[in-house]
């Protein structure tokens, strides 16, 4: 098992060695199961081929969630960019359009990537493939960037449990938010610091993110939290590339996280017994549910 | 506990919406298959707490259904199972329970065919899951490992002749635990091994005297 279990090591191996994250990733996990660096690789492509096949899936599609209350909103997204485009421009429409997509085709039981979770499947590819169409980045770049990424929520889950019954949805959104990040800053070519400071940045920005799903569904909130943890990740490479620096250090900010997560309620991970699902409207929906469907 | 690889970071490709309440629930179905190993005709599968009261929004019930007819968790059939070919030939009924000394997600699968087998399980968190129990043997099987589950009489030196086996063909072992029913009486002893176990050294612990029961129960493959 490797030994690379927080992020300071994580960088001193990487600084030690003249590595990028993505290679030390790589090797470690080939060293551990005993299959090739071009074995780990062939399995990351493959989630990356999984997740551009689930953005066009989701793109093409209208068909209802399985509660019926949502599925619609990237075709609203679509639309309107035809007509009218982003005051952000083409990337930030892509990136919105295609969390929402993978969302949405995940709450119709379409094929999805959890990554780390299927509730927060949308962020790190809308961020990772729609900055890569953006810019021209290979399927080689594209790879690295998934791999660094991956090694950025592996080193989290070792300190905390990534699901939000266990830490809330700042365990999710904001992991994959985190691990978008350091895909994105990957790509662009920040240096390995720069990149665990992107991954900082988000960290810090979401603590306390509570899940308290309507009718316990990954529907409301979860699908729309996908384009915002999304954005909130390109925001976090800007800064961090512009020098802009976490004064905390990421190992720190996920201890904060786990006691976070250890302090929230019971009521708010996961359980639909407080806060958005307990709301007159959340209970209305719930009974609406599943009266329809039992 | 086993720390979550890069791998398991990345993954698994899956039918939606949840990796516990889906993916798990396909996971359960197919561990519970291998471990059944025999033709099934009748499953019963009682849900509890959250999988009983959200499950129908996360198609955990497809999910186990699919699992028992050996759908892997990314198969676009899961969604429309109840009406696809593939569960034509098997009789399944769902119960639902609360019972908050069980795990939030939770089911118990009464398997029928050739012979009755109960299982029960829980869906721990990222589409990782866990046997607690067969018939009537506490045990703990994730499904990421090859597994031999035995069933035998309790009595000295039953362990080392079974590991011996193992050993003699230089496999080695991940983990092993015993548990039993009453001292004399019937034990369990699962054994997760690191690669394969060949059909010739299964065949020697079955014809092993005092042994009951040997499945051989293959890892997950996602």
């Amino acid at each position: 098992m490797t030994n690379i279990i927080t992020f300071e090591q994580l960088k001193n191996e990487c600084i030690d060695r003249n590595k990028r994250i993505y290679e030390i990733a790589q090797e470690e996990m080939a060293k551990d199961s005993g299959i090739s660096i071009e074995e780990v690789r062939a399995f990351a492509n493959k989630s990356l081929f999984n997740m551009k096949e689930a953005i066009e899936a989701g793109m093409a599609s209208k068909e209802p969630s399985m509660s019926g209350l949502t599925g619609q909103d990237c075709d609203r997204l679509q639309k309107r960019y035809k007509t009218e485009r982003s005051m952000f421009g083409s990337l930030f429409e892509k990136i919105v359009e295609y969390a929402i997509a993978t969302s949405e085709e995940n709450i119709r039981m379409g094929k999805i990537v959890a990554c780390p979770t299927a509730g927060s499947c949308g962020i790190l590819p809308s961020c990772l493939i729609g900055v890569s169409q953006e810019y021209n980045y290979s399927e080689t770049e594209q790879i690295n960037a998934l791999i660094t990424a991956g090694e950025i929520g592996r080193i989290i889950s070792v300190k905390m449990s990534l699901a939000g019954a266990v830490a809330g949805c700042q365990a999710e959104c904001g992991v994959a938010g985190a691990m978008a990040a350091a895909a994105v800053c990957q790509l662009k070519g920040g240096s390995v610091e720069k990149i665990l400071n992107s991954s900082a940045l988000v960290l810090k920005n979401i603590l306390g993110l509570t899940c308290d799903p309507v009718a316990g569904l990954v529907e409301i909130p979860c699908v729309k939290r996908n384009p915002f943890l999304a954005v909130n990740s390109i925001t976090a490479v800007e800064l961090s590339l512009s020098g802009v620096e976490s004064k905390i250090p990421i190992d720190e900010i996920v201890d904060a996280m786990a006691q976070t997560g250890a302090l929230l309620s019971p009521m708010l991970k996961e359980s639909s017994q407080a806060g958005l699902a307990t709301t007159k409207t959340g209970l209305k929906i719930k009974k609406k549910i599943f009266g329809s469907l039992t | 506990m086993k720390r979550a690889t890069l791998f398991d970071i990345i993954s698994p490709v899956m039918i939606g919406p949840s990796s516990s309440h889906t993916a798990g629930a396909v996971r359960l179905g197919l561990l519970a298959r291998n471990i059944y190993n025999s033709s099934i005709k009748k499953v019963t599968f009682k849900l509890y707490n959250s999988y009983a009261h959200t499950g129908k929004g996360h198609g955990t019930e497809k999910g186990l259904l699919a699992g028992i007819l050996g759908l892997s968790v990314d198969d676009r059939r899961i969604k429309d199972i109840f009406n696809s070919n593939v569960a034509k030939n098997v009789e399944y009924s769902f119960e639902y329970s609360d019972d908050f000394r069980r795990h939030p997600n939770s089911v118990d699968i009464t398997l029928d065919g050739e012979y009755k087998m109960f299982i029960a399980g829980d869906s721990i968190g990222a589409g990782e899951i866990l046997i607690t129990r067969i018939n009537e043997f506490n045990v703990s099987l994730s499904g990421n490992y090859n597994t031999l589950i035995l069933v035998y009489k309790d009595k000295p030196g039953m362990i080392s002749n079974v590991t011996s086996h193992l050993q003699s063909k230089n496999i080695n072992i991940a983990s092993l635990d015993c548990d039993r029913n009453a001292k004399g009486k019937d034990a369990s002893m699962i054994i997760c091994v690191d690669g394969n176990i060949q059909d010739s050294v299964i065949d020697k612990i079955k014809n092993m005297s005092d042994v009951y029961f040997v499945t051989y129960v293959k890892k997950l493959e996602n």
